[in-house]
């Protein structure tokens, strides 16, 4: 089998609309403004994309995909018997406003098994789309302070410490929920650890 | 790595771009790293049609006022591993006829239309098919260049079955002699890649001695595709 004729990506380009974002996009922690909340620690991620340090990066979308508090995702691939959460989705957007600042409201996600065997630390999916970018970078968070990010192989896969430590969000407050801080740095001095797509 | 493998680099385009400055500048500098396709990358967000209203794929209908322009139709069937996509979201935005966004980042002298804001979406049906009724976008300058001009385009966001199948791509029309020259598409290395984004004509698609129409099918990286040829990882 010869590989599929993919449709080719394109970049986001400097005017995707705003409209196509509802105002709880960047709220996980129900589905609904005024619905049941979802399971687990409220947390918040807010963070600035750049296009390098000095240079914030305006209109960007981000994306972000993760487990519920349990490890556990809303999806037809995850068959393991496990506690769902109606009211939690996994799924956020936020466009980065004119100073490339970024939040996110969501549940600290549960750990999620390694197909190697064992489990990755928690971790949140995160894709960053904008003008000058021809197709999504792709990258994680993982939280400062847990104990399980030593043995995540995702982490272990990135040799160079301080480019590891791009991926680890420091937390910066602990009041009203415990915040943490992610910066997306697309080049040069921080440049963010990506993945391959 | 045997499900969703790493994109084909003669299929997308690279990062970084020499045509391109804006490419240029925000392409990493430092190597990528591999990424084991795990739960998290095998699972994704789930849509329905619940997730949008009626009329959202009728951006003709968004102010009650007529837009300025010629109505089409576009439509097609989004894909992944040879079968049809359902209940995919598919989002659109685009230039309204004058070549003008609706967004606060073009203030070009261009023309707004009070009756057209350009962004739409819809979700899939079980044959993994979409329809927006829109207007004709027109071509605008590409910046930089003096010469430059994007082709009329309508630009397109699909989700898929998960969150390796996230795609954000551009339609373009056929016949347009901005294509072959646009900086955009030429990032893409494949030529044959490259006429994948140009949607067919089709009016039979349209609404009969109403509209004209568009037919542009989407597919999305699959979950059992082939990895290309030279793939490391």
């Amino acid at each position: 089998m010869s590989p599929a004729a993919l449709t080719p990506w394109q970049t986001l380009g400097p005017y995707f609309m705003p409209a196509l974002l509802r105002p709880h996009d960047a709220d996980l922690t129900r589905r609904e403004p005024d619905g049941p909340a979802a399971e687990g620690e409220v947390i918040e991620i807010a963070g600035t994309v750049f296009v390098h340090r000095g240079e914030p990066q305006r209109d960007a979308l981000i994306e972000i995909w993760q487990a519920n508090r349990h490890g556990t995702f809303d999806h037809p691939a995850d068959k393991r018997n496990l506690p769902p959460d109606p009211n939690f989705t996994g799924f956020g957007r936020c466009l980065t406003d004119t100073e490339g600042a970024f939040r996110f409201r969501t549940i600290r996600p549960g750990p999620v098994p390694h197909p190697g065997g064992g489990w990755q630390a928690p971790s949140i999916n995160v894709s960053v789309f904008c003008v000058g970018l021809l197709r999504r970078l792709l990258t994680r968070i993982y939280f400062e302070g847990d104990s399980r990010n030593d043995g995540d192989p995702v982490l272990r896969g990135i040799a160079d410490a301080d480019h590891r430590q791009t991926l680890i969000a420091p937390k910066i407050a602990d009041d009203p929920v415990p915040a943490f801080r992610f910066d997306v740095v697309f080049q040069g001095e921080g440049e963010t650890a990506f993945f391959i797509d | 790595m045997a499900h969703y493998p790493p994109y084909d680099p003669g299929v997308h385009p690279p990062y970084r771009f020499e045509a391109l400055p804006a490419a240029v500048a925000r392409a990493p500098l430092r190597p990528l790293y591999p990424l084991e396709r795990t739960l998290s990358e095998l699972t994704g967000p789930v849509f329905s049609e619940n997730d949008v209203a009626a009329g959202e794929n009728d951006l003709t209908q968004a102010s009650g006022g007529q837009p300025i322009g010629q109505v089409i139709v576009v439509q097609g069937q989004v894909l992944a591993d040879g079968r049809p996509v359902a209940n995919s979201l598919v989002e659109i935005w685009q230039a309204n006829a004058a070549g003008r966004y609706v967004h606060a980042a073009d203030q070009s002298e261009r023309a707004l239309d009070p009756n057209f804001h350009g962004a739409g979406r819809c979700v899939t049906d079980a044959d993994g098919r979409y329809r927006f009724r829109t207007i004709k976008p027109a071509p605008y300058p590409g910046g930089g260049a003096p010469d430059w001009w994007r082709p009329a385009h309508i630009h397109f966001s699909c989700f898929g079955a998960s969150f390796m199948s996230r795609m954000v791509t551009q339609m373009y029309f056929p016949g347009d002699p901005l294509i072959e020259p646009d900086r955009i598409l030429g990032a893409i290395p494949d030529e044959a890649a490259r006429r994948r984004l140009v949607a067919r004509l089709t009016p039979d698609v349209g609404e009969r001695n109403r509209t004209l129409g568009y037919t542009f099918d989407i597919v999305l990286r699959g979950r059992n595709d082939t990895p290309f040829e030279g793939a490391s990882a």
